[in-house]
Order: structure tokens, then C-alpha cells, then sequence
């Protein structure tokens, strides 16, 4: 489903989130920018500890402690007004970070799911109990003025009741396809299967309607056939909600399933983005090669990503230049080791982050006299 | 969940019967029990009456019966109220105990309830601002709290009261409600009185209890539902309270009925002697001194079945907050 016009909803400009931890500072996300559109679904992936969470957290502004979180992240709020759309943009990185603005886009324009379906429920709450919470948060009904029926205001609205919400909470069960939502909306956690709780996950963050949904690794917990029938899920729900989502895994046979743009990471970077056909048919970059070199079958787990030889580099003893470089197949000795590649659109809508591509060259005068110099 | 519980009271009853067993062999054990130096005494005055009431406890209590028939009979009189008699005040311990047991029992609940009310919110406040100044001063506290006996803690508080502030904290009554019936005046007097104890004997059970919500708390907080609560767009404060709180609070319930709880009680004996409380605390020891076996073994009884009283409490009160628990 591609959209002919591209809205910006989220966009994430040079973004860096460091740790400052004791062996030294971990740059989690170092220097991301990316753009998610309205109805896009957005692949983020790359190796496990390469930053996705976090990036996902800072566009919640929930990076944890001890983070600190730098660069720009705009969320583009749409709405109806006099039949006229008008877009409101709200940098969510000065936001406070428990405020009320932030608060209302938190579970309201932008839902989560995360990794561990098993424990993202509180045990001691039963189903319905956390899609009420959410109901009763970002769910708004019209509030009709007594009397004065003309100039009934549709502007003026009321949070729903408990009763509504508990509708709510049912009619989502029903909707991510739990069996008998009327009984399973008082079930607790702990009498849920994995798969259970990570569709009633996704009921709760469906709950209000967001216009992005960031699934980071929703799947990855889960076995095999669960994950299938979550992607489809996933899939389908958003065709109806119209709705964008931020997917991250780990796991190129699932990305390929449900993204329609895949960015690439690396230790805290992008590498590579571009359409999802295009980063299979055609990759620029060499990381994103090797990732392909053993496209894993929907099903197989885990085991892809680790053939790529070498490891993946301490965040505390980056290698100098092209960090990638001490693993890369392509690697130009005295140039990849020494020069940082910009980031650059290679052709068409396909950007990549690599010296074998002239656009990445920095234009500084000391990387043009390295680019001249004999291999 | 039924079937638990009624196993659990089933438990605490057997228990009860042993405790009840093994506290009468030890009151009974001493070589110089009580009732053979009365005897001793009275015969030596050659007091005829007083040996014809000699040979009428005897009887009653069969003290020239095996153990086990004078134990038997001592249970099944037990069963139907009668402890039997203190020898020391020449009264059933029943009507000793009447007024007593009632505020000793008052007396562990307000220590319980000033435990919790102190331990979760500075639990809370220490977790939640890990490393603060106060996290620090709050530890420093508790650890000092660890470490001072309640009695000892009663002493202090007793000598400062008294000597120096000239303010009455002995005892649960002021002078004028001590005979008097209950009224609503008498109540609000004990209230008055009780918060001192309680708050004494609270103190040593409050620290460790501090160092465990804090400790809950911290692990709690590190728990993929608080992100994901957080992630809906709860404030802080209802992540906090609603959610990890309500989950680090179930291991105290638990330690509730198996350590709190008996520590509690057996703190507040000496605090109760130090403050001269009407409570079982004081006559308990008395007895321990004096050999009065039936009253020392029937306080005994009903320290032990307020501990089993308080464990089962404390596992249904576990099962109503955790459905884990309940839906088993
Ligand atoms: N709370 C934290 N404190 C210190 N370092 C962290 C914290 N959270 C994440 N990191 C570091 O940030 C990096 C990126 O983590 P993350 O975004 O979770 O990776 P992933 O791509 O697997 O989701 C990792 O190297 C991790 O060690
Ligand atoms: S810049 Fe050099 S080392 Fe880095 S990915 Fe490209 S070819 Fe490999
Ligand atoms: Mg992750």
C-alpha cells in the first residue's frame, strides 16, 4: 500500500542518546534522523544493542536513566477543525518529560508493544483493567449540551465513563481476535498465553486510535506460529486503522513481511534506507549485504544475523572512521579506517552511509585528499 | 483458594495443639513447680483449710496424675474457658486475662498499622529517589533502627517522658479511666496512651521493612509493565503508586504473617514491662519468674494463637491482593 502523498508524522533529526556509565559513555543512538510517514510502516533494523529500543524510547521522550538525549524529534499532529485539516507540529524532545502534553501523546497518539508480552502486564490487573486505564486516558466522547440543541458543540468532549471504557476494553479483545473477550476481559496476565498477552498489548495500545504504533520487537518472544498470526494481525489492523507503525526486530524475514521502508542501524547509527524491495533486490551497503547473505525463512530465529563474522565492536572502543570497517568484506584500508562516511542518498530514495559511494565522502579538504590518494 | 484456606486453618489448629503440648512439658518441667512450694509453705504453717484447697486443686487439676492426663485436663478445660488458676493472685487466669488480652491484641494491631505507615512511604520515598540525600538519611535510620531493641528504645522514651518532660506515658489509661467502663472518653484516652508503645515497638520492624519495600520497589521498578504503564501516558505518580507499589507490597504481606508479625509480638513484651502496660506482656513475665504455670502457659497459648491468627490473616489478605495467588 504505497501513499501517494507523504505526511511527515514523526521526525527524528540527529538524534544522540549517550549513557554515562562507568566504563565510560555508551553513544546508544548516535546521530539518527529519519522520518516516519502517516499509514507508513517503517522497518527499523540491525543487530541486537545497536539502539533500536532506545530510539523508540526517545521518540516517547522515555529514554531511561541514566540517558541523556540530544537532536530534534517533531511529532506532526493532525487534526479536523471547521472541515479544514490543520497540522500541528510539537517538538516531543523539550517536552517534559511527565507533562501533561506528552502525556496525552503517550498512549494517545503513539502506542507501544514491546518484546516482553510475559511481563508488560501488571500481574496483579486482569486484562480489561489495562485497556480501561488507557480507555479512560485518551478516549473521548462528544459532550452534548443540554437544552441549546442547535449549537451542539463538537468541540467540547468528555473522557469516557468506566461502563464506556469497559465496552472499549471488550470490543478491542474482540478486535485483536482474543476467543471470548467478554470473560477473557477479566482474565489476569498470568492466565494468558504469551501470544494472549501480546495481542491484549496491542488492544491496549489500539485502544486510542494512535496514529503510530511502535511494535519493537513484538514478535521476537513469541514461537513461531504465534508470531504469523501476530503479523497478520498487525497487518490488518492497520489497514483499517489507517495507521503508521514503527517496526523494529531483529529478524529480516519478519521486516520484509510488513514494512513498507526499512531503515538499517549499526552501533547506534543508520547505514541504509530505502523501500523495502529495494534493500532486498538492490543494497548499497555493505552491513546490509552480509545481512541478506543468509536471508533467514519466516520462522528460523536467532541464528541469522550472528553469521556475519566478527563482532559486533565495545561501545566504549569504537574503531576509528567507518565503524563497521573491522568487519566489512569491501573494507579500503587507509580510507575506510580513517574517514567517517557521510550519510547520502545514493540514488533515488535509497540513502546509505558507505566511502564506496562518492555522495558519502565528507567534503571536508581532508577527506578529499584521502579519497585521492592511491588504494 | 477455599480449600487452601480451610487446609491453612487446618495446619494452624495442629499447630496450636503441639504449641500448646510443648509449652505445658516446659512450664511443667522445673523441678520447684509452683504448686510444690505452696504446698511445702502451707504445710509448714499447718494451715488445714488451705490443705483441703491444696487436695481440691489437686483434684482439679490432677497434678498428682501422669503429665499427660494433667495436660489433657488442662486442654479440655482449656477448650471450655477455663485456663485455670493463677496461684500467684489466687484467681483464674481467665479473668486476668480478660481485660488484657483484648490490649495486647489492640496493641500488636497499632504496632502493625505504624510499621506500614512508616516503612511504605519512606520505602517508597527511598526507592524512588535512589541515592538522594534523603534515600541516604533514610537508610542511615533504618539501619540505627535495626540495631535498638524496642525495650531499650522504651527506657529512653520513658526517662525523657517522665524525668524530663514530666508527661504520663506509662500504662494505657490516665488514672481516672483506669476502673472506669468503656465510653467513648475511655477509648480516645487509650488512643492517646497507645501511640506511644506502639510507635516504640513499631520502630525496629519499621527499618527492615523499609529496606525491603525499597528493595521491591527498585526491582519492581525495573519491570518491563512499568514501562509499558508508563508508555499508555500515566503520570509518574500513578506508575508509581498504582502499579509498582501495589506489586512490591506483596512480599510484605507475606513476611506480614511470618516476621512482622511475631517480631512485633515479642518486641512489645519487654516494652510493655518497661511502660507497666495492662497488657499480657507483664504477667507473662511475672509468671515465667514465679513458676505460675497456668497462667505463663495460657499467655503462651494466646501469643501463639495470635501469631497463627495474624499468618492466616496476613495469606488471605496476600490472596485477595494477588490473583496469582487466589486463582490458583
Ligand atoms: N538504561 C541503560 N543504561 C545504560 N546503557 C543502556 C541502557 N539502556 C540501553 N543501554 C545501552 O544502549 C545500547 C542500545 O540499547 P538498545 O536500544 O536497547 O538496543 P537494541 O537495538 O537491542 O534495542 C546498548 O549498548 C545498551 O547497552
Ligand atoms: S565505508 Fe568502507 S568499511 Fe565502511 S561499510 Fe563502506 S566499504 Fe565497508
Ligand atoms: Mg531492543
Amino acid at each position: 500500500m504505497s501513499k501517494n502523498i507523504r505526511n511527515p508524522l514523526v521526525e527524528v533529526k540527529d538524534l544522540h542518546v549517550e549513557f554515562d556509565v562507568r566504563d565510560g559513555i555508551v553513544h546508544a543512538v548516535d546521530g539518527a534522523s529519519f522520518t516516519i510517514y502517516r499509514g507508513q510502516t517503517l522497518g527499523i533494523i540491525g543487530e541486537s544493542g545497536c539502539g533500536k529500543s532506545i530510539t523508540a524510547k526517545a521518540i516517547m521522550n522515555m529514554v531511561p536513566k541514566p540517558g541523556k538525549m540530544r537532536g530534534e524529534i517533531s511529532f506532526h499532529e493532525y487534526s479536523q477543525q471547521n472541515g479544514k485539516e490543520i497540522e500541528e507540529v510539537i517538538r516531543i524532545d523539550t517536552l517534559d518529560p511527565d507533562g501533561q502534553r506528552i502525556r496525552e501523546i503517550r498512549g494517545g497518539h503513539i502506542g507501544m508493544i514491546f518484546q516482553e508480552p510475559m511481563s508488560s502486564l501488571t500481574p496483579v490487573f486482569s486484562a480489561g483493567f489495562h485497556i480501561i486505564e488507557a480507555a479512560k486516558l485518551h478516549r473521548f466522547v462528544p459532550l452534548d449540551t443540554i437544552g441549546d440543541t442547535m449549537t451542539k458543540n463538537i468541540e467540547a468532549k468528555r473522557h469516557v465513563t468506566e461502563a464506556e471504557a469497559r465496552e472499549i476494553a471488550v470490543d478491542m479483545l474482540h478486535r485483536v481476535g482474543l476467543p471470548n473477550p467478554e470473560q477473557r476481559v477479566d482474565s489476569y496476565p498470568h492466565q494468558l498465553s504469551g501470544g494472549q498477552r501480546q495481542r491484549v498489548m496491542i488492544a491496549i495500545a489500539l485502544s486510542a486510535y494512535p496514529d503510530l504504533l511502535i511494535a519493537d520487537e513484538p514478535t521476537t518472544a513469541l514461537d513461531v506460529s504465534i508470531e504469523a498470526q501476530i503479523l497478520d494481525l498487525m497487518r490488518e489492523l492497520q489497514e483499517t486503522a489507517d495507521m503508521a507503525i514503527m517496526f523494529i526486530t531483529h529478524n529480516l524475514g519478519v521486516i520484509a513481511e510488513i514494512a513498507d521502508e526499512i531503515v538499517v542501524m549499526y552501533m547506534g547509527k543508520e547505514v541504509e534506507r530505502s523501500n523495502t524491495i529495494e534493500i532486498f533486490e538492490n543494497p548499497q551497503h555493505p552491513y546490509t549485504k552480509s545481512l541478506l547473505g543468509s536471508i533467514p525463512q519466516i520462522g528460523e530465529k536467532e541464528a541469522q544475523l550472528e553469521t556475519i563474522k566478527g563482532m559486533v565492536p565495545s561501545p566504549f572502543d569504537l574503531p576509528s572512521g567507518c565503524v563497521f570497517h573491522p568487519r566489512c568484506s569491501d573494507y579500503m584500508p587507509g580510507k575506510c579506517d580513517r574517514v567517517y562516511p557521510d550519510y547520502a542518498e545514493v540514488s533515488e530514495g535509497h540513502w546509505a552511509r558507505c566511502l564506496l559511494y562518492d555522495g558519502c565522502w565528507p567534503e571536508t579538504s581532508e577527506a578529499q585528499a584521502i579519497k585521492s590518494e592511491a588504494a | 483458594m477455599l480449600s487452601f484456606l480451610v487446609r491453612r486453618i487446618f495446619y494452624a489448629i495442629i499447630m496450636l495443639v503441639v504449641v500448646s503440648f510443648v509449652s505445658f512439658i516446659i512450664i511443667t518441667l522445673p523441678p520447684g513447680d509452683f504448686m510444690t512450694q505452696k504446698i511445702a509453705e502451707l504445710q509448714a504453717r499447718g494451715d488445714k483449710s488451705a490443705e483441703l484447697r491444696i487436695d481440691e486443686y489437686r483434684e482439679r487439676y490432677g497434678l498428682d496424675q501422669p503429665l499427660m492426663t494433667q495436660y489433657w485436663l488442662w486442654a479440655s478445660n482449656f477448650i471450655k474457658g477455663d485456663f485455670g488458676l493463677s496461684f500467684e493472685y489466687d484467681q483464674p487466669v481467665a479473668t486476668l486475662l480478660k481485660q488484657r488480652f483484648p490490649l495486647s491484641v489492640t496493641l500488636a494491631l497499632a504496632t502493625t498499622a505504624f510499621t506500614w505507615a512508616l516503612a511504605i512511604p519512606i520505602g517508597v520515598f527511598s526507592a524512588v529517589k535512589q541515592y538522594s540525600l534523603g534515600d541516604q538519611i533514610a537508610t542511615t535510620i533504618s539501619f540505627l533502627g535495626i540495631g535498638i531493641p524496642p525495650f531499650l528504645l522504651a527506657l529512653v522514651v520513658l526517662y525523657v517522658a517522665v524525668v524530663k518532660l514530666d508527661q504520663d506515658v506509662v500504662g494505657l489509661f490516665s488514672r481516672e479511666f483506669v476502673d472506669a467502663s468503656w465510653s467513648l472518653a475511655k477509648v480516645w484516652d487509650l488512643l492517646k496512651h497507645l501511640w506511644v508503645p506502639a510507635l516504640i515497638g513499631a520502630i525496629t520492624g519499621t527499618a527492615g521493612t523499609i529496606r525491603i519495600m525499597r528493595g521491591n520497589l527498585l526491582d519492581t521498578l525495573g519491570q518491563p509493565f512499568i514501562e509499558a504503564a508508563r508508555a499508555r501516558g500515566l503520570k509518574n505518580r500513578t506508575v508509581i503508586w498504582r502499579h509498582a507499589v501495589r506489586m512490591a507490597i506483596n512480599p510484605l504481606i507475606v513476611i506480614l504473617g511470618t516476621e512482622t508479625f511475631p517480631g512485633i509480638l515479642a518486641g512489645n513484651i519487654l516494652v510493655e514491662v518497661v511502660l507497666s502496660l495492662p497488657t499480657m506482656g507483664p504477667l507473662y513475665i511475672e509468671a515465667l519468674l514465679t513458676q505460675d504455670m497456668y497462667m505463663a502457659g495460657t499467655v503462651l497459648v494466646f501469643l501463639v494463637m495470635m501469631l497463627l491468627i495474624g499468618s492466616v490473616l496476613a495469606d488471605i489478605a496476600l490472596a485477595w491482593v494477588d490473583p496469582r495467588i487466589r486463582l490458583e
